[in-house]
Parts: structure tokens; sequence; C-alpha cells
């Protein structure tokens, strides 16, 4: 079968899908994005956590003929996601992003194969910054998570954190500097407003 | 053929500041890693590529009477079906020290999931409904799962006509390998104890449960080789394997390390490479496999499930007189690690503490139990496990505090080891205890808020088990010693490419090794190394290959060690020829060049009194420096089969834990409070990094405590629970804050007196928890993981 649906504001059309094929398998194998990850297939451990319409999703429990004429957003697109966010008078970002809003943007190319000079959204830098990468598999999932989590609720009590990233696992971490870089992104969030 | 997507490259990293050594210095694949660019091994991907599928055995113990694959041939996508005949050499097994692994299995299975043929396909569907076609016709035997049923006089063998080096000294053709170490005198000692704690313990079997599953891309090449892109831990020692079952030369069969999501010993050995190289060269067209989660729990090996037998006495002053144990460890169908498993369950079953009268027994057996290797910790944590709860019924038998019993007992520098092996570099056991035990305590009833309890910080969470009724809190102490390298006379080294060149006017260094960089950070840590010895900020770290030597394992907290001693071995010789060439320039014009003391600082050449001498990019203009040396830290010794005496291990790791748990004692459910750890690091090259590895090796002890183990059948010996449903690894929710107190007491033998990390708090962290466990319930709690009825006393039998 054939899918059209809109992945990081780019139309995308996906020919020859199987009936089975999970909307992960068709970002990964058939759209050259493989950043949303497969580390179970089976729905628990949120490494393939992308935003379907919004709404952070396990990638792999979607078939992918559900996407149909939806907009999805992976790892890729979460830097301008982001930025568009910033800049759409979002102030508190909290509003979320509504659909003629997402139609409206695209995300930009990237051929860097070393990341060198990419623009980042917060959540990623903070990541960065604050040590929570190191096998960094569980990474893309949990920073879909955890950029969600900042626009509905900006000011995270370390509760509130752990409740909405119970669903990613991490086997790296120990996930302390996953609470830290959560942290220190809704701080920096806190003082650019 | 073309290169695939997701092909590494050479990643370049400034730094604004030094960034040499002792720096947190970010990750310089940190940007690829966050955007999702960095290409894993799952995500390798060429054009008409095929995919890869194995069939696996739906029993542990079975004659194969015939395979048919011909409806698997028939199905359209398939390109090829493999099975034992298929293969293309005499050699057809593999194996890290013992080759008794198949390829694919050839008359018979040995444990369930055992590899019996292979498929490539055009679609991984396709794949995975022709493997199901392939109609497999077992015959049964009886399984072997413990040491009884392994021992006993009529046991089936395992492996018949065992000709490896261990066969002649162990006492079954079932057992592995054994290794007693006997020292001083037991029976005289035990004679002054006046308290003997004896007590039988059993550890659950773990799962390293690395995010990113086993797979790789193997791609045919124009000369009849192969280029495999894998995620390993050790190129090399793959590479060794895999070409002689191939029939290829090492030379024909390139490596390249992509993407790894995590390791933690389970990729010491081989999954899928074989098979994969196998379809490509058989095909002729790239084949990736890609393995789903429930496969994974079948295709790499876990950490040995163990029964300890553990016999301590101690005097009226709180002094230990002996020690006896028997550590039995089930390594499964096959040998994997489990020879070097025992040794460092035999040589570190004492602990950090003084004994010198030790009766010690370790062996590993093999059985049609899921096979057994290397995990994070490599036989001390089982060990860790039994020796501090024997710590704790010792002080509790003689009514003293849990840390003073084991302060009085601590080993230091210049204690003698078990093995007669003196401990010859800082030994801070006494001290972490200190430390960990000053550490704030979190405060009571943290939940407890002005709306009511918030239930999310409480045992049982959001399923709204308790608003704080039946919970109760608990306290436990432990510490823990784990030897970094391989040790017992292995030649242990590492190999490192330094090359400095000018590059737009700047000087710049490559590091190129074969290291797998497996999330630990060792590619910072390099970054940092080339900085400190060369005065350079721009670094390039090359991918890591087979086209330069073999760098060893990372495993055994070993790499920042032994590969970060032959980058900063690589970078004095570098230095040493930049400086010749800047002699040879410019040595006539000031006499410091002969004279002094010079280092690279800064992109320049100065004196150890902090004197200019020259701009590196002056001396070097268009000249490349580059050198390849292989470097070794201080050669081992076996240990000596009968007494276990030998100078066997290359360096020790010490942490202590202080684990804070609340308990619903009703249900049987824990919550854990904090998990404070204070460990000597030697010296922190990359401070965030090794706190960051002393957390996460932390909560894997957090999660053996309380929740991880995979469940054999002891009637057919079948997994029971291969899937991350039934499989549970901490959650953010379940893991509690980890403050870190690290120490640095150099070790002058190391680089930088650096101390290998990793492995450590895997150690002292699930003991931690087992004691905090037991303070609230005042239950005895002889096995790990805890479950729910254990506390609640609802099911008695071990099982």
């Amino acid at each position: 079968m054939r899918v059209n649906f809109t992945v990081n504001g780019r139309p995308q059309e996906a020919d020859d899908v199987w009936e089975g094929e999970s909307l992960l398998y068709v970002l990964r194998e058939r759209l050259g994005l493989p950043g949303s990850k497969n580390a179970c297939e089976q729905g628990e451990c949120g490494s393939c956590t992308v935003r379907l319409d919004g709404v952070p999703v396990c990638s792999c429990l979607v078939a992918a003929g559900q996407v149909e004429g939806r907009e999805v957003v992976t790892v890729e697109g979460l830097a301008e996601y982001a930025r568009q966010r910033a800049e759409g008078g979002c102030a508190t970002g909290a509003c979320g992003t509504s659909l003629q809003n997402a139609q409206q943007w695209e995300a930009k190319g990237t051929d860097s194969q070393t990341g060198e000079g990419t623009e980042l959204s917060p959540i990623q830098q903070a990541f960065i910054d604050a040590g929570a990468v190191q096998c960094g598999f569980c990474t893309p999932g949990l920073l879909v998570a955890a950029d969600e989590m900042l626009e509905r609720n900006p000011n995270p009590t370390d509760a509130d954190i752990r409740e909405a990233l119970s669903g990613n696992l991490c086997r790296c971490t120990g996930y302390e500097k996953i609470m830290d870089a959560v942290r220190l992104a809704a701080a920096r969030q806190g003082e650019a407003v | 053929m073309s290169s695939p997507n997701g092909t590494p490259t050479k990643i370049t990293q400034g730094s604004q500041t030094k960034g040499g050594i002792g720096e947190s210095t970010l990750r310089p694949d940190g940007t690829l890693k966050v955007t999702g660019e960095f290409a894993y091994s799952s995500d390798m991907w060429h054009e008409d590529m095929l995919w890869g599928q194995i069939l696996r055995s739906t029993v542990a113990h079975a004659e194969i009477l015939s395979i048919d694959t011909s409806e698997a041939l028939a199905l359209p996508g398939v390109y090829a079906v493999l099975t034992y005949d298929d293969l293309p050499t005499e050699v057809k097994n593999y194996g890290l020290e013992i080759q008794d692994t198949p390829v694919l299995a050839h008359g018979k299975v040995r444990h369930h999931g055992e590899p019996v043929a292979i498929v490539a396909a055009d679609h991984p569907e396709t794949a995975r409904r022709a493997a199901a076609k392939i109609k497999v016709d077992y015959r049964e035997l009886p399984v072997i799962t413990d040491e009884a049923s392994a021992t006993a006089p009529d046991a089936i063998l395992v492996h018949e006509n065992r000709d490896d080096h261990h066969a002649g000294h162990v006492p079954h053709p079932n057992i592995v390998h054994r290794q007693p170490i006997v020292r001083g005198d037991v029976a005289a000692a035990r004679e002054r104890a006046d308290v003997i704690v004896e007590s039988e313990y059993t550890f659950g079997m773990q799962d390293q449960a690395f995010l990113g599953p086993e797979s790789g891309l193997a791609v045919p090449e124009e000369d009849g080789g192969v280029h495999l892109y894998i995620a390993t831990q050790w190129l090399h020692s793959d590479l060794r394997q895999i070409a002689p079952v191939l029939g290829l030369p090492e030379d024909k069969v390139r490596m390249t390390l992509s993407g790894v999501g995590g390791a933690f010993g389970g990729r010491e050995d081989l999954s899928m490479q074989i098979h994969a190289c196998l379809l490509a060269l058989r095909t002729g067209k790239p084949v990736k496999i890609v393995y789903n989660r429930f496969e994974s729990f079948f295709g790499h090996v876990h950490r040995h499930p163990a029964k300890l037998h553990y016999e301590h006495g101690a005097t009226k002053d709180g002094k230990l007189t002996h020690m006896k144990c028997r550590i039995v460890l089930d390594g499964g169908a096959y040998a994997s690690a489990s020879p070097a498993v025992v040794g460092n369950a035999s040589s570190l079953s004492v602990g950090p503490y003084v004994i010198d009268d030790v009766d010690i027994e370790a062996i590993a057996l093999y059985t049609n139990n899921p096979p057994c290797g290397a995990m994070r910790g490599f036989g001390a944590v089982q060990a860790c496990f039994a020796y501090e709860a024997q710590m704790d019924k010792l002080a509790a038998r003689l009514g003293m505090d849990p840390v003073e019993f084991r302060q009085l007992n601590a080993m230091e520098q210049g204690t003698i080891m078990p093995t007669g092996q003196p401990v010859d570099s800082p030994a801070p056991v006494a001290e972490l205890l200190r430390r960990v035990k000053a550490m704030p305590m979190p405060p009571e009833r943290q939940w407890e808020s002005s709306e009511g309890a918030d239930v999310r910080q409480l045992p049982g969470g959001l399923s709204n088990t308790t608003h704080g009724e039946g919970v109760v809190r608990g306290v436990g102490y432990a510490v823990g010693i784990k030897n970094v390298g391989f040790s017992e006379g292995f030649d242990d080294y590492s190999t490192a490419k330094v090359r400095m060149e000018v590059v737009g006017g700047e000087p710049v260094a490559t590091v190129h090794t074969a290291m797998a960089e497996v999330g630990q950070g060792g590619v910072t840590v390099h970054a940092q190394i080339a900085r400190t010895e060369l005065g350079v900020t721009q670094v390039t770290i090359h991918p890591a290959d087979t086209q330069v030597g073999s760098a060893g394992s990372t495993s055994a907290s070993r790499q920042t060690y032994v590969t970060g001693g032959a980058v900063k071995n690589a970078c004095e010789l570098v230095r040493a020829k930049v400086l010749e060439i800047g002699r040879r320039k410019f040595g006539s014009y000031h006499p410091a060049w002969a004279t002094a003391e010079l280092l690279l600082e800064g992109g320049k050449v100065v004196t150890d009194g902090g004197e200019v001498l020259g701009d590196l990019a002056d001396v070097l203009e268009d000249e490349v420096v580059e050198v390849e040396e292989e470097w070794r830290h201080r050669p081992t010794e076996p240990f000596d089969l009968r007494t276990g005496q030998g100078n066997g291990h290359v360096q020790y790791s010490f942490a202590a834990h202080r684990a804070v748990v609340e308990v619903d004692t009703e249900l049987g459910l824990v919550k854990v409070i904090e998990l404070a750890c204070a460990q000597d690091v030697g010296k922190a090259l990359n401070p965030l990094s090794v706190i960051g590895q002393i957390q996460g090796g932390t909560t894997q002890g957090l999660g053996v405590a309380v929740m991880e183990e995979i469940v054999v059948d002891p009637k057919t010996a079948k997994v029971k629970n291969p899937s991350f449903t039934d499989y549970l690894i901490p959650t953010i929710l379940d893991t509690p804050t980890i403050p870190v107190d690290v120490l640095e007491l150099a070790d002058e033998h190391a680089p930088y007196g650096l101390r290998g990390i990793g492995e450590a708090p895997t150690l002292s962290s699930t003991p931690a928890v087992l004691a905090a466990i037991r303070d609230a319930t005042g239950l005895e709690l002889n096995r790990t993981p805890v479950r729910p009825e254990h506390l609640t006393g609802t099911q008695l039998s071990e099982g």
C-alpha cells in the first residue's frame, strides 16, 4: 500500500508498504530517518517515541496505515519544531502546537556527518551539557518525550519529570544526568521568558 | 560495493578551554546522538540489501534428526537458507577462549534459542516467515540444569570429547573450570573464632539489557572479502573468530565499528557477525541483521546465576578469623567467558577484607541453561552479594555496628590478597565507608506534603497501594573490590595511532584506535589526552576499525587505563618527534632547545619554565608526524591450579554504597529512596563521565536487587520471560537519587594515576539494597533479586 503523511513538516510518500509494517519501520527503513530507535519494538522502552499530531507515541506500536494524512515529528525534526514553537509567540511554551502551525513549518535538511554547526533545541543542548548521553540509544525517545513534557509543564517538579519519562528506559546513565538535563532545560527556558 | 548509509566518519572536536584531562569536556559525538544523526549498527542501510533472520531452537536439549528447508527456499523473496551443511570450511565453531560454540547447530542443540538455520530475504517479514517454514525434527534429551544434574553419575555430557585446556584438571566434564584458592590454616583459625556464620546464597540470572539490539551490515567486496559494520566490544577478537569460519584471511574481513547502543559485557561474544557474513558471501548482496528484543534475550550471554556457600568466623572483638566458600556458577551450554569469571569469583571472594586463612573453591558448570559469560562486575558481583550479607550477619552476632565491623577488617595498601598478591596501590576501603556513611540522609517521610501523600514517591507508586501505611524505612551498607583489566597472565595490550599535522594554520591531532566506544566516553577521554600531551585544541577521532592494531576489549573497566595509556604513550612519541623537528630547525636560535624539558602547550613549544620557543605550526609546517604503537600495563601471572596463588590482577577498584529503602511490608513492595556511593577513581580524567559511570553501574546493581531476573524453567531449561514486559529493568521511577563522592588517590603504576571505574559500583549497590531491605523487614533474604513474595512470606519455594 501507499502511505502519505507529513514528517517533520515535509510531505512524505511511502510506497510498497506491507500492511504489517509499523510507523517505526517506515521511518527507519523507507524514509531514511533512523533517529527513532528500535530497542524493543513492543512498546516497553520508549526509544521510538515520536509525536503523532502532537501526541507522544511509541512508533513501533503504530501501524503505518494509521498515519495516513497525519503529522509526525521525530528527533530529526525536534530542533526545528522547538525553534518554530519558540517563535510562534507561545511564551509559556505550554500551548502545544496546532495542526495548522505544524503544517506551516519544515525541518531544514542537515547533511553534516559530524553535526558541526547544527542548531539544537534547548532539551537537546541540555542533554549534551548535563552528560545525559552515554550510548545514546534511548536519547531520541527521551528527547521527544521530555520536550513534550516541558511544552505542557514548563516548571516540572522532580516527581513530574520522573512520571513523564517513566515510559523511556535508559540502561547507561542511572537517569540522574537525565534528570539534570531536564531541570537544566526547564531553567534555561524559564530564563529565556 | 559502495559505502552504505551510516558509515562512520571522523569527528573533529575543538575546545574553548585547554580541554585536557581532569576537565568535564563534552562528548564529541554528543551532537550526533541528540539529533538522531549518529548511526548505530541497526541504522546501517545499503541499496539492494537483504535482511537476515536466524531460526533458533525451540527446545533446550535435543538431537536434530532432520532439517527441511525446501518450503522456506520456495518462498518468493528468499535468497538463501543456510544450515550447518553449508558452512564453507572445517572451522565450524567459535568461542572467546574455548571454541565450543557452533556457528549453526550440528546434530544437537544444547540450549533454548540456539541458532539452527539462517535466511536472507528482501524484507524482514519475508525472512521471518521463511524461517518459520523450516522444519526441524527434534528428539528431546533430558536437560541438565544445576550442579546435581550436571555431576550425577549418569549425567549426559553437555560436551563430549572435550580437549580444551581446562578439560584435564576439572573434576567432571560438565565443569568448565575449577579454581581453588588455599592460604593459611583454616582449621587452626577456626578454633580462634568466637562466632561462626554459615549461609547459602542464591544470585539470579541478570541480563545486560543494552538498548541497541545486536545488529550489523555485511557488505561483500570485489576481492572476495567482506566488510562488516558491527556493534561489538572488541573488533579484533571478533575478527579472530569470524575469519576462519568464512575461510578468509583476516585482511579480507574488514571490520568497522558502527554505533554501539550499550554493551555491559553482552557484546564480548559473537552474535550475528558470522551469520551476516555467510549470507552476504553466499548471495553476493549486502545483508543486514537486526535482532528484536525477544531474540536479543537469546542472542547474548547473561550474568552467571550462582549458588554461594560461605562460612566466616570472627573473634568477639570483631576480627575476622577465616573464610571458607564454595561458589557454583552456572555457565550454561557454552563456555563463553566462564573460565575467567571463575578466576575472578574465586580470587575476589574474600572481598576487600583482611583474612589470612581461607579455603576457596569456584566452579562454572556446563548445563542446558542459557549460556552465561561477561557482564559488568564479572564474577565479583555474585561474591560481593554473599560476603557482604555475611558481614552484616557477623556484625549482628557480635552486636557491632556493621560499618565499624567492616572498617575494623578493611584491607589497605599492603594487604596480601588470598592469591598471595600484595595490594600495591591505595585501597581506601575504610575511608570510602566513612565517606558514604557521612553523607546526609534523605529526609524521613519525603512523600508527605500538605496535600497528603504523593503516591509517586511511595512503594507501589501510582498503583496507589499505600499512603504510608505499613511502610518501613531501612538503611544498609556495602563495599566491594573489583579487578581492573584482563588478568591471569593475559597479554592485555592496546594500540594507538596518533598523527599530528597543521591544518588551516592550526595544529591538529588525530587519534585512531580500534577501541569500541559503547557509550562509556572513551572517545571523549582520547581527545582530552591528546590535548594534554600535544598542546592542541583540535582533535580528530578516527572511526574504530581493524586498519589499526587491537585495542583489546571494552570490558573489565580497562579502556581508559589501557587504550588511554596507549594514546598517551603514542602522543609522547609524537611529541618527541615534533621536538626533534623543532631542534633541527630552530635549535641554533635558542639554547633551551637543547637543555630544557620541553612541553607542547597552547599550540606552542614551551620550556618547563614557561618560556615560548616557537609555534607548533612553524615547527611542523607541512610535515606530518604519525606513530602507531602498542602499549602494555604490568604483566600478570596465572593462578596456580591447585593453590590459586599468583600475581593475577593488574589493579583493584573499590566502591562503597549506602542504600535507603522504604518497604511496604504488607505487600512486599520496595522503593529505593537513595543510593549513595563513594568511590576511589585514582584520577578523574573526565569527572562528568566518571559520575555517569558510577550512577549507571549503581542502577544496574539496583536492578538485580529488586527486579531483574531471567527466569528459566527448571524442568525444560526454557526461558520464560524474554521481553521488556516480563524482564524488568529500572525505570526513572524505580531509580533514586544517587549522590556520588569521588575520591582521587593516585595509583602510581597507572597512566595519570587513574583507576578503572566502570564496574566497582555495580558490585556494592546490590548488597547495600539487600541490607537495607533486611534492616526494614528483619528477614534474612539470602537470594537476589528480592521479589514481593519473599517479603510477605506468601511463597515458600525458591523458584
